[in-house]
This record gives structure tokens, C-alpha cells and sequence, in this order.
């Protein structure tokens, strides 16, 4: 008669045993490190066996060979070469096999080439493999305030995949029923983009695209009326600084003493760099992804149908920094570390199949 | 004999059910015939009902269930009446307070929050109207009304996170969202953007008050256990006639900390603490953001913060 007992029981062991396997704990070891004063909380803890799948995970490939900057110049060479005419012959064909190793490893060459005609821009994944290459100058030349001297290259994103594996577009899913039911305000639904939290779901779309204001905190401790953010908002910035956390695989106190997040005399270097880091992409998604928008099929944007944009995780890929710091700017100096042209063209004009040359606004197009 | 050392009670009495004393004329009856459930015994009385409802414990009912089916019916809607969806992502599902630009309008367009208010008014009355019921139940026994002011106690926090409070700063986007997550991160959101309640005197009061309560009710509780042997769950007649239960647990904490209560007074230290956990919790909460808009630098003003080592002597806002 007594039947409760055993299914109480059952119950409870089964919520047990799920709550152990089913929640996504990190296992001990833990390894902490020390990152503020004592008594401040200002700790960095690391799953061990996480932190040894990063690592394996995270590494630099080799240049295909060293590449000889003497000899003729890639744009006597070849034909429609409007960013990287300044390279060698030699250097140019490295950087070429560099980056199918980065991105198309599969496709290989055609990927983004007509095998018929390289020099053709009529495969749309050429044209923007120009922009990212333009993109990924801008970051190494004007963005040292967060790349350092380390710098970027195309595989810091791609990794081996024609799209980079962390990117990020408009989230809207589930979309509520509309009429006159809650329309949730955007938030209070599993949030992909930051750590599965039920915070905005969509605020890297505020602040990673738009600009919208992420300090939230009064600067005088008594009300002043100058400071009209309220707690709604403030629940925008954390949804971004959980997509920090969660991309960087840090913690808050990473960059901030979270007795006052707003204070910069407390906050570690780190802040700063996350700083322009948040600009940065920013910069990259309002400047370079969306201006391709009209360039990219259907099936590489969003469910949406925006482009899929970049976001902290991009590069880091769960690491604090990119690769565990390691450049692999030195072998291709000439090709990313500095800047070709920088011109834009008009991207609405692109049919592919079709367009042969799509040159920028100032370039007269296919001069050898 | 009983053992009350025990986690469950293993000895129930079992006899004819206790009807309660008659109740006066232009009360509505008791409902329900009584029962006895032995596993109920086994944590508390066996005896289930008779209830007493009236019109005060069936309107609140009424209102408490319009509101929970407001919230919920929004939260299904809010995720396109997906059932799935709706089990999948109970936890982070919630309905928002209208937003700032609405001010204190009395009703927002449904979608936009106008559902955020009516599910706070009938869910307010129904718990109105329930704390109205404690008090006329227990003077209908002719008890003292302490639960109903301890139950005010809650309510005023209640309606500081959810009215008086948004009152006070113009706008319903103040308050706390319906929802497990949701108002969760509310809570911290609150917290960050109002310079850390740590720093707010009276949220160290409400947690002192709050885990003093947890400690009273453990050494309470643990005491009254270990004498239970003695007759020492029998506490009222022992504040007056003193038994060797008494005297055991009054001697224990006497040799153990020097002091201790009575069985009269452990109850008033518990039920102060537990009544100024929401009370100062509920001022703590008013007077953010509208008389101290940064509680880190309220606490630099009046030496609450401890000064750190400048460690990154070299760390500027870039923005400036």
C-alpha cells in the first residue's frame, strides 16, 4: 500500500541524478587565479578539463611557406587585384594558400574562384573575401587599441570555416503571439547571446550595431535628474556584458571590482581593451557586414534576413585572447598588417554569375 | 510515549475529528468534510478541514487565480502559444511592467504592459483581501492578530517593489516583472544600476534581520527538539509552569552563550526579526533612486566603503 515511498524516492533520485548531469556544472578541478586585491572577490576560475579543450582547440597553423616579398608585383601579375596589388607574386599566392587552409579547406580554391577565370568576381564569396581582407587590415592598422601588436588574421574568425562558427543576427525567436498579448519586450526567453540568460534577447543588436548607451550607473550618489536610465535598461547592458563574459570565458571581475562596476580607478586594463573591443565590432559590423548585405544569399544571413554580424565571440571563441595571444601576423606582414585600397564599391550593383569586376568607387577597374 | 526527536512524528493520535468551535450567525458555514491523512501526520496535524472560506477567502481566490492566469496566458502567448516552448522555457518567461515613456498612465496599450498592471491590481486585491480574512479569522477565534501583521509586513514590500515605489519615480518600469527569471534579474539589475545595495544600510538590515531570523528559528526549533523528551513542546504552559524541559533548555543556553530567552520571549525575538526582514528591506527599496540614486557612492560619503590600493594606477575612462 505504501506505494509513495518508492516513487518519492525514484523521483527524487531521478532529479538528483539530473541535476548532476543535466545542468552543465563544471566538473571540479577547478584552477583559480588571483586577479584583484585580496578581499575584493576578484577571481578567474577555470574548468580545467574545459581549459585543456580551449587550448587544443585554439592553435596557430603554420604559414604554408615563407613567402619572398622581391620579384613583380601581384597587380603586374594578375588581373583584378584591387587590394593586395602591393604584394610580390610570391606573397600573394601565400596569402592565397593561407587563406583556402583558414576557410575553405574543403572547397579549396573554388570557393570563392571561377576555376575558369580567377580572376572573375562573378562567385560571391570572392567578393567578400576583398572586404574581410580590407576589414582585417583596418583592424590590424587602426584597432592596435584592442588587437595590440598581435593582430588578426582571416583564421582568428574562421578557423577552417567559410563562416566563422561565433556569429551572431537579429534573435527574435520565439516571436510572441502579437494582438494584444505581452509583447515580452524583447526579453524573457532563453537569450542565445547572452549565456542563455532571460535578459534582451537582441541587445548586441543596441550596442554591437547600434550605439546605444551602455553606462547605466548615476555618477553622484544622491539623485540629480541628469541620469533618466531606470532598470529596464541596465538589463540591456548586462545582456551584453553576459555576451562578453560568455565569449571571452571570463568572469565580470575580468575587467570590473563589481562593488561599483561603473569605476574605472577600480577596474584592471583589461576594461579598456574590452572597451574598444566593443567599438571595434561595432566599427566592423557597421562598416563591413552590413554594407555586404546585398551580396550575401539568403542562406548566409539571419533567420531574419540580416547579415550575420560579429560579435566578441568571433574571435575570441571562448578565449580571453584570440589563439591564447599567439600572432600570426609576422608571415603575412605585407598582406594584413598594413593597408591596400580601402575603396568600397557599390555592392547593390552585384549580380552574381555575372558581375566579372566589381570595382570601388575610385578604382578604374582591372588596371594591371 | 511520543518521540518528537524524530524528522517526522511516528506516533499519531487518531480520534473523532475536530470540528471547531460554532461560528456566529451571518458567517457562512465551514466547508468540506474533515479526513485524516496519516502522511500529513506524520509532518503536522492528520486532520484535513473543515476550511473556512466566506466571501473574503473565495473573492481573493477568485482575484489571485485572474491574475495568475493573466501572467500565465501572456507568458503562452509570449512565446506564440507554443506549449512546447511554454514547458521548455517556463523559467525565463515573464510579463513585463509597461515602460518609462507610459509614466504612471493608468493603463498602457495590453500588449505593452497594460497587462503588467491588471495582473498587479486583481493579484494586490486578492492578497488584500486574503491579509483582511487572516485578521477577521483571528479575531473570530479571539486570538491576537500577529500573523495578519506579520503578513503586513510582507505586503508593504510587496507594494514598495511594485507601487509605491514606482510612484514615487513616475513610472511603472521601475517594478518587478511577473516571472522565476525574470524578476531574478530584475533583482540584480536593480542592484547594478542603482550603485550596489550592498552599500544600503537598510538591505544589511533586512539580511541581518533576514538570516537572524533563519538563526533564531534553527536554535528555537533545535532547542524545543532536544527537550522534547521533557514535555518541552508543550511551550505555553511551560511560560507559566516552568517543567524540567524548561529549565534544561534555559540552562543550556545560559552555560553556552550566558543568556538566554524564555519560552515567551524566543517568540517575540522571532517574530521581530521576521517582521523587519520585509520592513527595512521594503525602506531599503524606497529610497532607491529616489533619494539615493548610487549607494557605492553613498557609502564613499559616509565611510562605508573601505579604500583599496589604486592597483592599475594607469586605467582612464577612454571615453573621456
Amino acid at each position: 500500500m505504501k506505494l509513495w515511498l518508492p516513487f518519492a524516492a525514484s523521483a527524487g533520485a531521478l532529479l538528483a541524478v539530473a541535476s548532476f548531469v543535466g545542468a552543465g556544472w563544471d566538473a571540479p578541478p577547478v584552477a583559480s587565479e588571483q586577479l584583484g586585491f585580496r578581499g575584493t572577490g576578484m577571481f578567474q576560475h577555470k574548468d580545467i578539463e574545459t581549459e585543456a579543450a580551449l587550448k587544443a582547440a585554439n592553435v596557430v597553423p603554420p604559414a604554408p611557406w615563407q613567402a619572398d616579398p622581391s620579384g613583380d608585383k601581384a597587380s603586374d601579375l594578375y588581373q583584378n587585384v584591387q587590394v593586395l596589388g602591393h604584394l610580390s607574386g610570391d606573397q600573394f599566392n601565400q596569402l592565397m594558400a593561407a587563406m583556402t587552409e583558414w576557410v575553405s579547406p574543403e572547397a579549396g580554391c573554388n570557393y570563392c574562384h571561377n576555376p575558369e577565370n580567377l580572376a572573375s568576381d562573378e562567385v560571391y564569396q570572392k567578393v567578400v573575401a576583398r572586404r574581410m581582407i580590407q576589414m582585417t587590415q583596418t583592424i590590424n592598422v587602426d584597432w592596435k587599441s584592442h588587437v595590440a601588436e598581435t593582430g588578426v588574421t582571416c583564421y582568428t574568425c574562421h578557423r577552417g570555416k567559410g563562416v566563422p562558427a561565433q556569429v551572431w543576427s537579429s534573435s527574435l525567436e520565439p516571436k510572441p503571439a502579437g494582438n494584444m498579448t505581452s509583447n515580452r519586450n524583447g526579453q524573457n526567453v532563453v537569450a542565445v547571446n547572452a549565456g542563455n540568460s532571460s535578459l534582451p534577447q537582441n541587445a548586441l543588436m543596441d550596442y554591437l550595431l547600434g550605439d546605444k548607451p551602455i553606462r547605466v550607473h548615476a555618477n553622484t550618489a544622491l539623485p540629480t535628474g541628469v541620469n533618466t536610465v531606470g532598470t529596464m535598461e541596465t538589463e540591456g547592458t548586462w545582456s551584453l556584458m553576459m555576451h562578453m563574459s560568455e565569449s571571452l570565458g571570463v568572469n565580470c571581475t575580468a575587467c570590473h571590482n563589481t562593488r561599483a562596476f561603473n569605476d574605472w580607478d577600480q577596474s584592471p586594463p583589461q576594461r579598456v581593451t574590452a572597451w574598444h573591443g566593443i567599438k571595434l565590432a561595432r566599427h566592423l559590423n557597421v562598416t563591413y557586414m552590413e554594407g555586404l548585405t546585398p551580396v550575401f544569399p539568403a542562406n548566409r544571413k539571419g533567420p531574419e534576413g540580416d547579415v550575420l554580424k560579429i560579435g566578441c565571440a568571433t574571435c575570441h571563441n571562448g578565449v580571453q585572447k584570440p589563439l591564447y595571444g599567439v600572432s600570426m601576423l609576422k608571415d603575412y606582414v605585407d598582406a594584413v598588417a598594413v593597408k591596400g585600397s580601402t575603396d568600397v564599391p557599390d555592392f547593390s550593383t552585384y549580380v552574381p554569375g555575372k558581375t566579372e569586376v566589381l570595382g570601388g568607387a575610385a578604382t578604374s577597374v582591372t588596371q594591371p | 510515549m511520543a518521540q518528537y526527536q524524530n524528522i517526522i512524528t511516528p506516533i499519531q493520535v487518531s480520534g473523532p475529528a475536530e470540528e471547531g468551535m460554532p461560528l456566529p450567525r451571518g458567517d457562512s458555514p465551514r466547508t468540506g468534510e474533515p479526513f485524516f491523512v496519516r502522511l500529513f501526520g506524520m509532518i503536522g496535524n492528520a486532520q484535513i478541514g473543515p476550511i473556512y472560506l466566506g466571501y473574503l477567502g473565495t473573492l481573493s481566490l477568485v482575484f489571485g487565480f485572474i491574475g495568475f492566469e493573466i501572467i500565465g496566458l501572456n507568458m503562452l502567448a509570449s512565446v506564440g502559444w507554443d506549449p512546447i516552448e511554454f514547458v521548455r522555457q517556463l523559467f525565463w518567461l515573464g510579463l513585463e511592467p509597461p515602460a518609462a515613456k507610459y509614466g504612471l498612465t493608468v493603463l498602457p496599450p495590453l500588449a505593452e504592459g497594460g497587462w503588467w498592471l491588471i495582473a498587479g491590481f486583481f493579484l494586490t486585491l486578492s492578497i488584500l483581501l486574503w491579509w483582511v480574512r487572516v485578521y477577521r479569522r483571528a479575531r473570530q477565534l479571539e486570538m491576537g492578530t500577529h500573523v495578519a501583521w506579520a503578513f503586513a509586513a510582507a505586503i508593504w514590500l510587496f507594494l514598495v517593489l511594485g507601487f509605491i515605489r514606482p510612484l514615487l519615480m513616475g513610472n511603472f518600469s521601475e517594478a518587478v516583472p511577473f516571472g522565476i527569471f525574470p524578476h531574478l534579474d530584475w533583482t540584480a539589475a536593480f542592484s547594478i544600476r542603482y550603485g550596489n545595495l550592498y552599500y544600503n544600510p537598510f538591505h544589511c538590515l533586512s539580511i541581518v534581520f533576514l538570516y537572524g531570523s533563519v538563526l533564531l528559528f534553527a536554535m528555537h526549533g533545535a532547542t524545543i527538539l532536544a527537550v522534547g523528551k521533557y514535555g518541552g513542546e508543550r511551550e505555553l504552559e511551560q511560560i507559566t509552569d516552568r517543567g524540567t524541559a524548561s529549565e534544561r533548555a534555559a540552562l543550556f543556553w545560559r552555560w553556552t552563550m550566558g543568556f538566554n530567552a524564555t519560552m515567551e520571549s524566543v517568540h517575540r525575538w522571532a517574530w521581530w526579526f521576521a517582521i523587519l526582514t520585509p520592513l527595512t528591506g521594503g525602506i531599503g527599496i524606497l529610497l532607491t533612486g529616489t533619494v539615493v540614486d548610487n549607494w557605492y557612492l553613498w557609502g564613499v560619503n559616509h565611510g562605508l566603503v573601505s579604500p583599496l590600493p589604486d592597483l592599475w594606477p594607469n586605467v582612464v575612462d577612454p571615453a573621456q
